[in-house]
């Protein structure tokens, strides 16, 4: 394969700043501006997605952009550079974010929350680190973006002030900030000193496979560091932060702990398998079959909790971590395709899953209502959502025409290229397992009479800036499926 | 003039010292400006050094007062101010951060010491004259006699706060006292040995005439290095710092906290590196051994105690010991990269704890108590005081890009390089210390709920107070100013780190220290 054209553009610098922008305006907007501040996020969310879709034709030619912002090492530079994987995650971000800010402002009103200026600001700093960590070129830069993204989401947790928030904000930081300051830095700096006797400059695209020149051991302890390292993967047993971070605002469960913020874990898990290891390193080193043994197990224990979770965001919490066990484990697979079917799943996964969190919020919003066992007969009231949700659903179970059946169509793949037939059979055993947990919240909303001592008559559908982005997300699942050539070709597997 | 750059940095604050106490007879207001022009004039003089310095093809510029020669064997004997790369940068430092406290003292000194103005400037700006001439001087007991300017001074400005001060101040008087002494005995068996008292001078005889077993130079080692880790306030001679910091005068906490430490750090590197050289520090003596150990002591022991704090002031006292901790470790796991950790931690460390120092001064201005059960809804009230204060933070807990980060990372590096993990293990855990506790102070702060868990407002962001005490109510510009500009330079530093590391590696060329990696 020849090497990419590689072409210096600004426009990857453009789309972390445009949230910085965009902030300034926000705050300065106010409380006392609501719609003028709301317009701002959603312009500069229109702005950041028209940034990086106007990447997209490039990226599809076969070329690379790259911007050089500064040096931070001798070695080492602060380095965007937009490729396929990092460019599709960069799509899903910023185009979810637009629908994310219609929804924010339909639940957010609705539920007359407080300190909206400063839940809109940090939005906007979260989504500019997750366009940082997606364009990011090398392991230095992934890391600054990565911890700026802890940070700018605590806020966003602890939103409610109380005493949940606290408990949740610190299971939250506690755990991303323990793994990412005493596991992945050691790595960090134990890379930087030891690989080219101390020139390593960690570049995704120079530098991969360079990790095999290390002794099988350190691999192996290195893999490991980086796999944990990156908590916001929530691999099991670093996954508790997750279930504890739906204390948020169902927004931010929503985009962040369903798309950016996890996301942002397990892209950079991917970064690690295929572009700091490679397929070649990672496939002969032995290490790689641990990963996927736990990415399985994270998968099946994380479903089985779902099954037991009466609060439909925990459920869905849940349901994210095995989801992000798929992701993990396709880019451990360590074959072109199983990686291609990783890089899919997180988009795939994503509109699915923010589909359901939408619909849990508009439920809240509309009824009051947080438990799956409160839900009946709820769907005959509020239609359009729940059918979402059923959409939502089947596309996270990953039946055809939806966009969840294409990604995993290409991890079952992947794993029969390694010859690992196990894999296949967990990933059915495991969308079984969606099904069950996942199925019967829209079965009981459909069709379980409603209590009849309760007056649900009142109840109507969410306020339209809640309905419409949840209605436009479950007909992305569908789109996924059948416009999925240029996916395909940004996860680098071909059609 | 040009030549005369390092006079100058002295001769401003002399001057300036003078005119402040004099000024006392005629009006006590003329106290500030004058301080802050000769700081200015002092920082100005000292850039041109250390520009002097770099561009000069030695890396160092000399000055000799009294103009004895330097080339008599044993080299000179006149009193010598000698700027390498290193000198300069701390100095540097050290006259930055007496520029950025002086213009921040105003309101402060006028509240909290009234009626003593200029006795007050005057002591200020001859503590900062002693700090910088400890960075810059070339002789061994000229050493002992800023050490002694730097420590009497420091006395003066802390007893003159509050009675409790004055206890503290005993306190560190006598511990300072029995760090200076053992100091000077070292010296003075150097210079029965060697004959000479210019720090290069020393070396070289010891290099020349091979005394690196002599035990005479063994005792001064040992004599010289306990004394300096008792005036750095290592663990376990810390015991003077927290009250002495606590009870101080706000100004004087700036001004005391970000540097003091710092610059026997300094003057342990240049002691190690200049005056007895890597190979008979490292090689010869037993310290390597065991000093990674003792440092790792510390920084758990001074973590916990910072745990225990109720309030921000003690909070960052202990917090200052874990980081001589920090930088003690980085010197003594003998590499290229833990020394250069150690340097750059001596300067990120300096605009951190200023930066936090500068915020809890205006926290206890506007809510007279610096206890974190009074800082509820300091967010809406002083979001920029807020921003300021929690930058340094992040800073100290070693968050990018700040600079506190970049310091971690060659620490952490440098006991890679070393393998000894055990001072790895140590900055992992205290780096998690800090996270607890910048993060507590955010939740106390951010959140409506008290300590042992209970819900205060009424829910929805309510914090449970009147609207009076969360009104934007933003410190005056004269502390807010200095504090962000101390803020912006943690950032900056941090991403501007690769100009500093490429000084300290040039100043780092002519040591041999050990690198780890086969290049």
């Amino acid at each position: 394969m020849s090497a990419p054209l590689i072409i210096e553009d600004i426009r990857p610098l453009l789309a972390l700043i445009a949230p910085w922008l965009g902030l300034v305006g926000i705050m300065w907007a106010g409380e006392k501006r609501a719609n003028l501040r709301e317009s701002i996020t959603f312009i500069t969310a229109s702005v950041q997605a028209a940034l990086v879709l106007s990447m997209l034709p490039i990226v599809l030619s076969g070329a690379i952009l790259e911007f050089h912002i500064w040096q931070i090492f001798s070695y080492v530079p602060m380095l965007l550079r937009v490729d396929g994987p990092g460019l599709l995650f960069a799509c899903v971000a910023s185009i979810l974010w637009i629908a994310t800010t219609l929804y924010s402002v339909g639940y957010m009103r609705g539920l007359h929350e407080h300190a909206q200026t400063r839940f809109y600001s940090f939005f906007a700093l979260s989504l500019s680190a997750t366009m940082g960590v997606a364009f990011s070129a090398n392991l230095l830069t992934i890391y600054f973006f990565y911890e700026m993204l802890s940070v700018s989401t605590f806020p966003l947790v602890t939103h409610m002030q109380d005493k949940d928030a606290r408990t949740g904000g610190r299971t939250y930081l506690g755990y991303l900030l323990f793994t990412s300051l005493c596991l992945l830095l050691p790595a960090l700096s134990w890379c930087y000193v030891w690989l080219d006797g101390g020139q390593m400059t960690m570049d995704f695209m120079a530098d991969t496979g360079k990790v095999g020149h290390f002794s099988e051991t350190t691999q192996i302890i290195l893999l490991f560091l980086f796999t944990y390292g990156f908590a916001k993967s929530g691999l099991m047993p670093f996954h508790s932060w997750l279930p504890g971070a739906m204390v948020a605002p169902t927004p931010v469960s929503a985009l962040l702990h369903a798309v950016a913020v996890v996301k942002v874990g397990v892209f950079c898990v991917y970064r690690i398998y295929a572009d700091v290891y490679g397929v070649e390193v990672l496939s002969q080193m032995g290490g790689e079959e641990w990963i996927m043994i736990i990415a399985s197990g994270t998968i099946l224990i994380s479903s089985l909790i779902a099954l037991s979770q009466d609060n439909l965001k925990r459920r869905l919490a849940f349901s994210t971590i095995g989801q992000l066990g798929y992701i993990a484990l396709g880019a451990a697979i360590a074959t072109d395709r199983g990686q291609g079917g990783a890089v899919l799943h997180i988009a795939m996964h994503a509109c699915g899953k923010i589909t359901l969190f939408f619909c849990a919020g508009a439920i809240f919003v509309a009824s009051g209502k947080k438990y799956v066992s409160q839900l009946r007969g709820i769907g005959r009231r509020m239609p359009i959502t729940m059918g979402a949700f059923m959409i939502g659903s089947l596309s996270v179970i990953g039946l055809p025409p939806l966009g969840g059946f294409i990604s995993k169509w290409y991890l079952a793949l992947g794993a029969l290229d390694r010859d690992a037939t196990w894999v296949v059979v967990v990933l059915l055993i495991s969308s079984l397992l969606n099904v069950f947990y996942l199925l019967p919240v829209a079965v009981t909303a459909f069709f379980r009479s409603e209590d009849t001592e309760e007056d649900d008559a009142s109840i109507k559908e969410a306020p339209w800036p809640c309905v419409v982005p949840l209605a436009c997300t479950a007909l992305g699942c569908f789109a996924m499926f059948f416009w999925s050539d240029s996916l395909l070709k940004l996860a680098g597997v071909s059609p | 003039m040009m030549g005369d750059a390092i006079a100058w940095i002295f001769i401003f604050p002399l001057l300036g010292s003078v005119l402040a106490a004099l000024s006392g007879f005629v009006n006590r207001k003329l106290a500030y400006p004058i301080s802050v022009i000769s700081m200015v004039g002092a920082f100005g003089a000292g850039v041109e050094t250390l520009l002097q310095a770099i561009n000069s093809s030695t890396h160092e510029v000399s000055y000799i007062l009294g103009g004895w020669t330097l080339d008599l064997f044993p080299r000179g004997v006149g009193i010598e101010f000698r700027v390498d790369i290193l000198a300069g940068l701390i100095s540097i430092i050290v006259l930055g951060v007496g520029l950025i406290v002086t213009i921040y003292s105003k309101l402060a000194v006028e509240d909290e010491t009234p009626n003593k103005e200029s006795i007050y400037y005057s002591l200020m700006l001859l503590q900062i004259t002693g700090l910088a001439g400890i960075c810059m001087t070339g002789d061994a007991f000229n050493l002992y006699v800023l050490i002694e300017v730097a420590a009497l001074t420091g006395y003066g400005l802390i007893a003159i706060g509050s009675n409790r001060a004055a206890a503290a101040t005993f306190n560190y008087l006598i511990l300072g006292t029995i760090g200076a002494s053992l100091y000077l005995l070292g010296v003075g068996y150097l210079y029965i040995k060697t004959g000479t008292l210019n720090m290069i001078g020393i070396r070289e005889v010891i290099e020349a005439n091979r005394l690196a077993d002599s035990a005479t130079i063994q005792v001064a080692f040992v004599l010289i290095g306990v004394g300096i880790l008792i005036k750095m306030a290592f663990f376990p001679f810390h015991v003077w710092l927290p009250n002495a910091y606590c009870n101080a005068p706000t100004t004087t906490s700036c001004l005391l906290a970000p540097l003091v430490t710092k610059v026997m750090i300094y003057v342990m590197i240049r002691m190690l590196l200049s005056v007895f050289g890597v190979e008979f520090s490292f090689e010869s003596t037993i310290w390597v051994n065991w000093m990674p150990w003792l440092v790792v002591v510390a920084i758990i022991c001074a973590a916990f105690m910072a745990l225990a704090q109720r309030e921000i002031k003690r909070m960052l006292a202990y917090l200052i010991v874990a980081e001589v901790g920090y930088m003690v470790g980085g010197i003594w796991i003998y590499n290229y990269y833990g020394m250069i950790g150690s340097i750059f931690h001596i300067i990120s460390d300096a605009c951190m704890t200023l930066c936090l120092f500068l915020g809890t001064g205006i926290i206890l201005r506007a809510c007279k108590t610096t206890h974190f059960d009074g800082l509820r809804g300091l967010f809406s009230k002083m979001p920029l005081t807020m921003i300021g204060f929690f930058i340094g933070g992040f800073s100290i807990i070693g968050l990018p890009p700040t600079c506190g980060f970049f310091s971690k990372w060659y620490l952490i590096t440098g006991g890679m390089v070393s393998e000894r993990w055990e001072y790895m293990v140590v900055l992992m855990f205290s780096t998690m210390v800090m996270v607890v506790l910048f993060f507590r102070l955010i939740e106390r702060i951010h959140l409506a709920v008290s300590e042992s868990g209970e819900n205060l407002g009424k829910g929805h962001g309510d914090l449970g107070l009147s609207k009076e005490q969360t009104r934007f109510d933003e410190a005056p510009l004269v502390m807010l100013i200095p504090l962000l500009v101390s803020a912006s330079c943690v950032i900056l530093i941090g991403i501007y780190n690769q100009e500093v590391v490429n000084q300290i590696e040039i100043f780092l060329q002519d040591y041999d220290l050990p690198t780890g990696v086969d290049h």
